[in-house]
């Protein structure tokens, strides 16, 4: 292994950081990546390294009659290329959930861009010509594009003979999974209703658009095993599906997380990490993978599309009476994480809100089309666009004010949802929109005030000088979101943290090791923050993340914090008992505290919590190195029932208001979003710069939606046509408006330190904010998302 | 074919180069340089800018025989570029007010060994626009970062007080999906005031 170079390295902060939790540390790996050296899955080399590459599917649906790899195999310079034919066990598939997913394509391909054969070469352009000389026989079939074509009654199955733990209560093969939830009596409570609202909503296909390409590197071992350096959210559950595939056993293939370029749902799949290691083993050099931007958009799954269809009651005075709901989302071929999808939006389909009579189903079907599943904020996304729609139509139709109207009917702590579950932290919903409504706003015509001329970068259409503020209207729009936190449904949704505690030069220094995916969201920062609270240390060396520790379950479902967060305070708990142990050993005779007071580590000594200082940490410990792993899990859930919904199935909730401020150019459709202000309550900031910065990025992946981000798929064909940041569109720095945050702080005693999970929650609202804002603007009903130009302009 | 041209201020041979390649890869894959990032390899997300003779580029659309003879910085020079032109009296290269850097002074520039610790994360010598990103929590994942400085310097060096406005439009190439903006202008606005500082300590 000494011949990887730019591999991943331990993170040290040294001891003029002090910092522990509640202060804004910063990244403990923020100067190697200011400095070009940090390095990520595709910056990794190796002496004598091939290069592995994909070749896909053009068609989304069709059948394959022959592959002729031998024109390929003659390039020179191409050491193998590998077709199903060339799967090295029984285990040719995989999957998160339901292993329905092939390794490579078998006598079919499902959707477009789906793996067909693998190469590797010495260079990447003879890679992909080799791959271009690939002759693959395709027989096109009719392709299932949507609902109606998924559930004929002549419809082609997806997935012929499932056998999953979903297909026996799915009312037809094609839908993945489906869960009603039903509580109260909606019929009875309808006809309390002085008005009734209904409506179809429609949210587009996201990407994450993580900018870090899928990535690694798989390098052959003497022991028959393989290291595989890659980005990644979920070493352990990666692991799960790649040693069966490749016939090893877990811990002959050994991982280690290389630098990650954003994930935000996008990584939980696998992607190259087979695929590598298959080419790796059999040609026995190390195999390097990175795909370019055109195929990423092909080799990660996508957020769900949606159609959903609400109706919503409420009395004259403004309190709501039920809802009911039918949520619609598209898998596309493979299953993912749609099951887990389709819990998260039926559960969470209310809102946050207080409505005791509601009859919801979600279900996911499998089509033709790319594949979905994980993407920041994970079904709860597409209902939270659905259900701020109707309450703005619902205030509209009261002739009450949007914001005191969600007031009226938001939920709080001791709320039961519509899964029987009660919210039993806080729950400040009123009050996050009273904050985002309190912040002052933008003045208006912002762009007339710089001089005698409009500054047109601040106007619909910026430099493109469409406009110098004709027909131009400003808009406001409000909503809020509640999102889950954690892995739910019955889920054991655990952490391991390994804590050492030694002294090195004369200074106890701590050591962090998990398998915690670091994406970006700055956990090795809070981690270093926890040891340095717990242990009263200030050097923490934070060790790279593999699978030479347990697992830390994934970097999603803004669960980091909380569960691998958790799992070190867990550790360093421990590690504590058997320092204090040691110190009572060692020097209660000489005073009596050792036995009777509270102890803690403080500044590099044990003190008592009255301040007194009993010894110096390295005095107790000398030449001993405490050094523990330990699991740690939240309080369990359960699952949803498969006919009512009801079940104690979240962990924690988590809750976002935002205001938006819109300019639309009517004339030609164009947005400019001023700012776009949000409050969120997120228990405890461990790291107040990180929590802000979070919610910023939230929010601009829901302006992203709003406005501009869709995966565009051919009706008729079901292929991609904008797999490039040329025709999908994400903010730029000139998209993206001012983001005031307000951060509220009330503890949830289940968890460590009152934290909430924060990530998810500010992608929900923000995009219906936005939308809202257009709709006051123009007048527009505006229920799809991403709102177009022409949308606007009806053109 | 072979390629000549100076990296950071130091000569470079690159043997071997297929006609296809970018400067983007050979950076990365043939010099050992991969702070410049390959994120969409289509010249729409600037995480690959680095500067040619002065001038930023996306260094993924640069073919690499078009820089035979000429000087490229990437981020990995960024600190004893920044370094050097603080020597030379806080101006780019002499070339302050001509709106960037001439070729003739991108060409005269010479490097330092690189003075950063990497496994301390907090030592060594860091440009200050890199000081003003990692204080401001502008970076999170990193991957746009290396872009972003080079482009953010470069708007420095021409415009030590840029507007929001002049932010905003200068890093406009370069995207970043995770941290909304916010603590980029930040950073820059920080890198801006300190600059700013300086200049005036200088003075007094």
């Amino acid at each position: 292994m000494g011949d990887v170079t730019r591999t991943p390295t331990n993170l040290t902060q040294g001891s003029q950081t002090r910092g522990g939790i509640g202060e804004s540390t910063l990244r403990p790996d923020g100067t190697l990546k200011a400095t070009g050296e940090f390095a990520y899955s595709s910056d990794l080399w190796h002496e004598d390294m091939l290069w592995g590459h994909t070749l896909r599917s053009p068609y989304a649906h069709a059948e394959i009659r022959s592959i002729d790899i031998s024109e390929a195999l003659q390039q020179a310079g191409v050491y193998a290329v590998l077709t199903y034919e060339d799967l090295p066990t029984e285990v040719k598939n995989y999957g998160l959930e339901i292993q329905d997913t092939p390794v490579l394509a078998h006598g079919r391909v499902r959707h477009h861009g789906e793996p067909v054969a693998l190469v590797a070469a010495d260079h990447p352009e003879t890679a992909r010509r080799a791959a271009a000389k690939i002759k693959v026989e395709y027989a096109e079939l009719p392709v299932v594009t949507d609902e109606a074509s998924a559930t004929a009654p002549d419809a082609p199955l997806l997935h012929p003979g499932r056998d999953d733990h979903h297909s026996g209560h799915v009312t037809h093969p094609n839908i993945v999974h489906r869960q009603p939830i039903v509580r109260g009596d909606a019929e009875a409570a309808r006809t309390r209703a002085d008005v009734i609202v209904s409506g179809e909503y429609e949210v587009g296909m996201q990407d994450q658009a993580f900018l870090g390409p899928e990535s690694g590197l798989a390098v052959p071992a003497e022991d028959g095993g393989v290291d595989l350096y890659i980005a990644t959210q979920w070493l352990h559950s990666d692991l799960r599906q790649i040693a069966p595939v490749l016939g090893l056993p877990e811990e002959k293939v050994r991982m280690t997380l290389s630098g990650v370029g954003g994930a935000f749902g996008g990584r939980e799949d696998l992607s190259m990490q087979i695929h590598a290691c298959l080419l790796a083993l059999r040609t026995g050099k190390p195999v390097k993978m990175v795909y370019n931007r055109f195929e990423s958009f092909f080799g990660h799954v996508h957020r769900h599309p949606a159609k959903l269809w609400y109706e919503h009651g409420a009395t004259r005075d403004g309190k709501l009476t039920h809802m009911k709901c039918r949520i619609v989302l598209d898998g596309g071929a493979y299953a993912s994480a749609s099951p887990a999808v389709v819990g998260n939006a039926s559960s969470l389909s209310v809102g946050p809100y207080v409505i005791d009579d509601v009859e919801i189903e979600a279900i996911a079907l499998y089509t033709n089309n790319p594949p979905c599943g994980a993407m920041r904020g994970f079904g709860a996304v597409q209902a939270c666009f659905a259900y701020e729609a109707q309450m703005d139509r619902l205030a509209a139709e009261l002739d009450l004010d949007p914001v005191e109207f969600r007031q009226l009917n938001a939920m709080s702590q001791g709320t039961v949802m519509p899964t029987g579950q009660p919210v039993d932290s806080p729950a400040p919903v009123a009050e996050l929109l009273r904050r985002v409504k309190a912040m002052p706003l933008p003045p208006q015509k912002q762009w007339e005030s710089a001089g005698e001329s409009a500054d047109v970068r601040a106007l619909p259409g910026g430099l493109s000088n469409t406009t110098h503020g004709e027909g131009v209207v400003r808009g406001v729009g409000y909503a809020v979101g509640i999102k889950n936190v954690g892995f739910s449904e019955g889920f054991d949704d655990y952490s391991t943290a390994r804590v050492r505690l030694e002294v090195v030069n004369g200074e106890p220094v701590a050591t962090v090791h998990t398998a915690m995916a670091e994406v970006g969201q700055g956990g090795v920062t809070v981690h270093a923050q926890i040891a340095r609270t717990e242990l009263g240390v200030t050097q923490v060396t934070i060790n790279p993340a593999d699978t030479q520790v347990g697992s830390a379950g994934s970097t999603s479902a803004s669960r980091q914090t909380y569960v691998t967060g958790g799992a070190v305070k867990n550790s360093c708990e421990a590690v504590r008992e058997k320092v204090l142990e040691i110190g009572r050993r060692k020097f209660s005779t000489y005073h009596p505290a050792w036995a009777t007071a509270e102890l803690l580590l403080e500044g590099g000594k044990v003190v008592t919590d009255g301040g007194e200082v009993l010894a110096d940490l390295v005095d107790v410990l000398e030449d001993a190195a405490i050094d523990l792993e330990l699991e740690w899990r939240h309080r369990p859930t359960e699952p949803f029932d498969l006919h009512t919904g009801q079940g104690q199935g979240h962990v924690q909730y988590s809750f976002a208001a935002h205001r938006a401020v819109v300019e639309v150019d009517t004339e030609l459709g164009l947005v400019k979003v001023i700012e776009l202000a949000c409050a969120q309550d997120v228990g405890k900031a461990l790291n107040p710069l990180s929590v802000v910065g979070q919610i910023q990025g939230g929010t601009t992946q829901g302006l992203g939606l709003a406005v501009m981000e869709e995966i565009v798929v051919d009706p008729k064909t079901s292929r991609v046509r904008n797999p490039s940041f040329t025709d999908y569109l994400i903010p730029t720095i000139l998209d993206t408006p001012t983001i005031p945050v307000d951060v509220l702080e009330l503890a949830d005693d289940h968890a460590p330190y009152g934290l909430r999970g924060i990530g998810e929650a500010p992608t929900l609202s923000s995009t219906p904010a936005v939308v809202a804002a257009i709709r006051q603007a123009t007048g527009l009903a505006l229920a799809r998302v991403p709102v177009r130009p022409e949308h606007i302009t009806g053109t | 074919m072979r390629v000549n041209f100076t990296v950071n201020g130091r000569p470079h041979e690159a043997d071997d180069v297929w006609e296809g390649e970018s400067l983007l890869y050979v950076l990365r894959e043939r010099l050992g340089l991969p702070g410049s990032k390959n994120a969409c390899e289509q010249g729409e997300c600037g995480s690959c800018t680095v500067r040619l003779d002065g001038v930023p580029v996306c260094s993924c659309l640069v073919a690499a025989g078009q820089v035979e003879g000429r000087e490229v910085v990437t981020v990995e020079g960024l600190a004893d570029y920044a370094k050097q032109r603080a020597e030379s009296g806080g101006c780019a290269s002499g070339a302050c007010g001509n709106g960037g850097t001439s070729v003739g002074d991108a060409q005269r520039w010479q490097a330092e060994p690189a003075g950063t610790d990497s496994q301390t994360g907090e030592q060594g010598e860091l440009a200050p626009i890199q000081q003003a990103f990692i204080d401001a929590g502008a970076v999170q994942c990193g991957f746009c970062t290396p872009g972003l400085l080079v482009a953010a310097d470069e708007l420095l060096e021409r415009n030590a007080e840029p507007t929001d406005a002049d932010i905003r439009e200068a890093l406009s190439g370069n995207l970043c999906r995770c941290t909304g903006y916010e603590k980029i202008l930040d950073a820059v606005r920080l890198a801006a005031a300190r600059g700013e500082a300086a200049t005036a300590g200088q003075g007094a």
